[in-house]
């Protein structure tokens, strides 16, 4: 059994080498970008490996299927084979060369770190306070209790990365197919009650389990991709939707704020939210979140802001 | 096997710079960036695996750091594609 573990980590790690090297340095873009969307996917794998189911379900969602989509698009509007980047100067040469050097050397360096690491850890502080956080998943409760915060700051930091993407101008509509696909319609409508119930269960199942808002978040992001894909959802490109969406977007922030400022009232403390009230008030934000997070996801597809 | 994973990425650590510095292509560029977090949050969670027990605060670390690094694509490739299509343009006009 040991050595059968020992046989697939080695197997997985020689994926993701062997994937990473071909998205990095493979001259053809598009083979580049499918073989990255393949090693997002065999991180997932990983993180299974490694006991984070969390991560790996955000990871299967977010990174093969919304950073994919992404990707592809750009793939479709840029031009084919040229290069868009800035052309290097020949003084510049040098410098690239000690940087890739000194990249290599760095590389090295955090090999021999990481392999005699120590590792204190915070597990046992966790468990600790799980106690008093009205959850009974600890990343669950990190999330969105002892450390959310953090949380707070990285809903902020989406949207103000969709904030840029929607000041650039006008949203570039998806590409019609060049070949005529008949079952792609069909094939969304028959995945939307399943882009709607996956959520679901994983966020009522993130108070005491693996899942929580950000895996909901990912998966019913990219079912909205898909939807934006199939030209299925006109009514978000219509100016009367607009301020509809403005409100969406920022709905899971301003919860969160309200949430913040609610625990400041009552206990006197940023962020501090009463114990009796935890389990509702937690439920609350992770659904606001994830509605946040989805509605985000679909919101950089655009490329633009809509109603304009 | 924390070890073994966390020599792993290291590797890709590096590999991933490397990419990042030898290309000319911004699709390419974000690409190396994108492997590069990876490589990023695998150090960190084999961080988590410690003697006492699996540590959550690494894991939530890395969950909203994926969310942070898809924004930070989104809109590096919004940007890209609005740069090019601005380059077109003025190559268009005569």
């Amino acid at each position: 059994m040991r050595l059968l573990a020992w046989g697939f980590d080695l197997l997985l790690a020689a994926g993701l080498l062997w994937l990473a090297w071909q998205a990095l340095f493979t001259p053809r873009r598009f083979s580049a970008v499918v073989n990255f969307m393949a090693f997002y996917l065999l991180m997932a794998l990983v993180w299974v490996r490694l006991d984070a189911p969390d991560i790996a379900l955000a990871e299967a969602a977010i990174g093969a299927g919304v950073t994919g989509a992404l990707l592809l698009t750009a793939l479709g509007r840029l031009p084919a084979g040229t290069s868009t980047g800035a052309d290097p100067r020949r003084w510049q040469r040098p410098l690239q060369i000690l940087a890739m050097a000194g990249a290599a050397m760095a590389a090295l360096w955090l090999a021999w770190a990481a392999y005699q690491l120590p590792r204190p850890g915070l597990a046992a502080e966790v468990t600790a306070a799980l106690d008093a956080t009205g959850v009974s998943h600890g990343v669950t409760a990190v999330l969105l209790n002892l450390r959310a915060f953090d949380t707070f700051l990285e809903i902020v930091i989406m949207l103000a990365a969709v904030v840029l993407v929607w000041s650039l101008g006008p949203p570039l509509r998806a590409f019609a197919p060049a070949t005529a696909l008949p079952g792609l319609p069909a094939l969304s409508h028959l995945l939307h009650p399943l882009f709607l119930l996956v959520p679901a269960y994983l966020l009522w199942r993130g108070t005491h389990a693996p899942g929580g808002a950000f895996p909901a978040g990912a998966v019913m992001g990219a079912g909205g991709v898909l939807l934006l894909l199939t030209d299925a959802a006109p009514w978000i490109y219509l100016r009367r939707h607009r301020l509809l969406l403005h409100l969406l977007l920022s709905s899971g922030m301003a919860l969160f704020l309200a949430v913040a400022l609610g625990g400041m009232l009552m206990t006197g403390t940023f962020f501090a939210i009463p114990l009796h009230l935890a389990p509702t008030l937690i439920m609350a934000v992770e659904v606001a979140t994830g509605l946040s997070i989805a509605l985000m996801l679909m919101a950089f597809y655009l490329l633009g802001e809509p109603g304009q | 096997m924390s070890q073994f994973y966390a020599v792993l990425a290291a590797i890709l650590c590096g590999m991933a710079l490397i990419g990042l510095f030898q290309t000319e292509d911004l699709l390419r560029r974000i690409l190396a960036l994108n492997v590069l977090a990876s490589a990023v949050f695998l150090l960190l969670v084999t961080v988590a695996r410690s003697a006492e027990g699996i540590d959550p605060v690494p894991h939530v670390m890395v969950l909203t750091g994926i969310v942070v690094a898809v924004s930070t694509t989104a809109a590096a490739l919004a940007l890209v594609i609005r740069a090019n299509e601005a380059r077109r343009r003025r190559e268009e006009e005569p």
